[in-house]
């Protein structure tokens, strides 16, 4: 199964079994930090100021744009960055699992991987890192996208 | 997280039975022992503070100055001996020169506000420095915008000390606010001196004291300041407390910002006449478990000797800039000559939001991003730094732990 063909619940499962081979917190964000410096850049001239999601701590940049197949299914394709590589790891997993789905997948599955793989921490309101903010604007895009007929 | 190394860091000076007051000392983070070098953001508390507050609650609870039933009493008799007890700390000559406020913020504003409009008016100057935090530049701002009048700004020095060359002191200048100790950099500020300057021009001066009353002994009369404000909860006291000291001429002639119970004298439908010092600027009811709080957390410190733990925080401010500068690409902001326990740095390549992160994983608190001072970041060229700042139960081994601690972080990062 490619990523595609997997249901978003399916990918955040792949993830989950992905950290589960992790036994210290050593392993896990070096894990993390190679996920982030791979992470597929953002196109430079999408970097701009109307793509930032805001954060204290780390900025992030994140761009939706839609596909329409024959069948006319809608597809979400998100492209992100930020200036930290934790971050950016975390993008990149939150990317994985919910690029290039229909805005309805991505508006009725709850996202719990962050939670599962002991990495919650970083979705804190406190940690102002961008990342709950990115969350949000995924789910945005995916709103705007669905009542776009 | 200590050795006896420590305790003789400072002659007489014994660390452990420091930290044996501080019953978060003995949490762990991640499964570690605890690492607290988030001290400029808040500091911990000793037992007796933790005590002191909420033996309020279960023995003496009830409203200050309204009662005449013996708890109301006994609650005025403990908040009004915390003000004493503020008084003599930092050497104000009067007991009503002692105003509570929630914080340094809070202190901040009811000076910025009341000040304003008895002062400013439209071409009229207030002057701060580039260091300030947030706390001390936007009520200024919002202060010259009601009035009409310009924020004028003392330039940092590359070492992170103000350019005393440069003070922009004019004939409409007003009001000076500057901080005594920088949040950010740690630098010690030449306080008493500007405020002698501008005396003399007949500017009114505001001292933000946050980061001072932790760490040195306060004298209001000495530095000749006319308002001075602080938080409890950065000296070993409670949140949601603070003080803002005014000398008592000032003050009478300050209108008050807040209105409600306590702050008037009379009041009919017409007009209202105000309570006399300190009340006037005590609207409501105030955090009278806290205040008790800060009453212990001053009669703590003053059972130590300040001077100790502040050479005792040198020692470790000593060591772990020694120690930070032995790493590749590290660069300290601030290298005053003059500073508290207070470092903060960058590391080329590596983000402060992943340094703090990998330090958390090991146990240790830091604090990263702007230090609520962005004209200061912009300054020095930074979005951010890594800050650690030491409280006077620190010890040399979570100097050591933090900096192998980076040293892993950075390694990972790289």
């Amino acid at each position: 199964m490619n990523a595609v063909t997997m249901t978003i619940a399916q990918a955040q499962q792949e993830v989950v079994d992905e950290f589960a081979l992790f036994s210290d917190w050593q392993d896990r964000y070096e894990h993390l930090i190679e996920l982030g410096k791979d992470l597929p850049l953002i196109a430079p001239e999408k970097k701009i100021e109307e793509n930032i999601v805001r954060g204290c701590q780390s900025r992030v940049w994140l761009n939706a744009d839609v596909s329409t197949a024959l069948d006319m299914t809608k597809r979400i394709h998100f492209t992100a960055d930020s200036d930290a590589i934790i971050t950016k790891g975390l993008i990149a997993l939150l990317v994985r699992v919910l690029n290039d789905r229909t805005p309805q997948e991505i508006l009725d599955t709850p996202l719990t991987f962050i939670d599962a793989i002991g990495l919650r921490e970083h979705l804190s309101p406190n940690r102002s890192n961008g990342l709950s903010a990115m969350m949000d604007q995924m789910k945005r895009y995916a709103l705007a996208y669905s009542s776009k007929s | 997280m200590s050795t006896k190394a420590d305790t003789v860091t400072k002659k007489g000076y014994d660390v452990e039975e420091l930290r044996a007051q501080f019953p978060i000392l003995k949490e762990l983070v991640h499964g570690k022992p605890l690492v607290y070098f988030d001290n400029a953001a808040t500091s911990q508390k000793p037992r007796r503070v933790i005590k002191a507050e909420s033996a309020y609650y279960a023995t003496i609870n009830a409203n200050v100055h309204r009662g005449v039933h013996t708890l109301s009493t006994k609650a005025t008799e403990a908040q009004e001996a915390a003000r004493e007890t503020i008084r003599q700390h930092i050497n104000a000559s009067a007991v009503h020169e002692i105003i509570f406020t929630s914080g340094t913020t809070a202190g901040i504003n009811l000076a910025a506000t009341s000040l304003g409009q008895l002062l400013l008016k439209k071409g009229d100057e207030v002057v701060i420095s580039g260091m300030e935090h947030h706390s001390n530049i936007v009520p200024w701002q919002l202060a010259c915008e009601r009035h009409g009048a310009t924020l004028k700004v003392i330039p940092i020095t590359d070492s992170g000390e103000w350019d005393l060359k440069q003070v922009p002191f004019s004939d409409r200048s007003r009001i000076l606010a500057i901080s005594h100790v920088s949040n950010t950099l740690g630098t010690i500020n030449p306080v008493k001196k500007l405020i002698a300057q501008a005396k003399k021009k007949g500017i009114v001066t505001v001292v933000d004291g946050a980061q001072a009353a932790p760490h040195l002994k306060i004298d209001v009369q000495d530095l000749g300041c006319d308002l001075y404000a602080f938080s409890g909860h950065k000296a070993y006291g409670p949140t949601g407390t603070g003080v803002l000291y005014g000398r008592e001429e000032l003050l009478e002639r300050m209108p008050p910002c807040q209105g409600g119970g306590e702050m008037i004298d009379t009041v009919t439908l017409e007009k209202s006449t105000w309570a006399k010092l300190p009340f006037k600027f005590e609207a409501g009811t105030p955090h009278i478990a806290g205040i008790i709080g800060l009453g212990e957390a001053i009669r703590w410190m003053q059972d130590y000797d300040l001077d100790a733990m502040a050479a005792h925080e040198h020692t470790l401010l000593e060591h772990a800039t020694k120690e930070l500068l032995t790493i590749d690409g590290l660069r300290i902001i601030g290298t005053a000559k003059e500073k508290v326990g207070v470092i903060s740095f960058v590391i080329e390549g590596v983000h402060h939001y992943d340094l703090g992160t990998l330090l958390d994983q090991q146990g240790i608190a830091v604090r990263t991003g702007h230090h609520c001072t962005q004209p200061l970041m912009d300054r020095f060229g930074v979005s951010g730094t890594t800050r650690a700042s030491f409280a006077c139960f620190n010890t040399i081994m979570e100097v050591d732990a933090m900096v192998a601690g980076v040293k892993k972080g950075v390694k990972m990062l790289r």
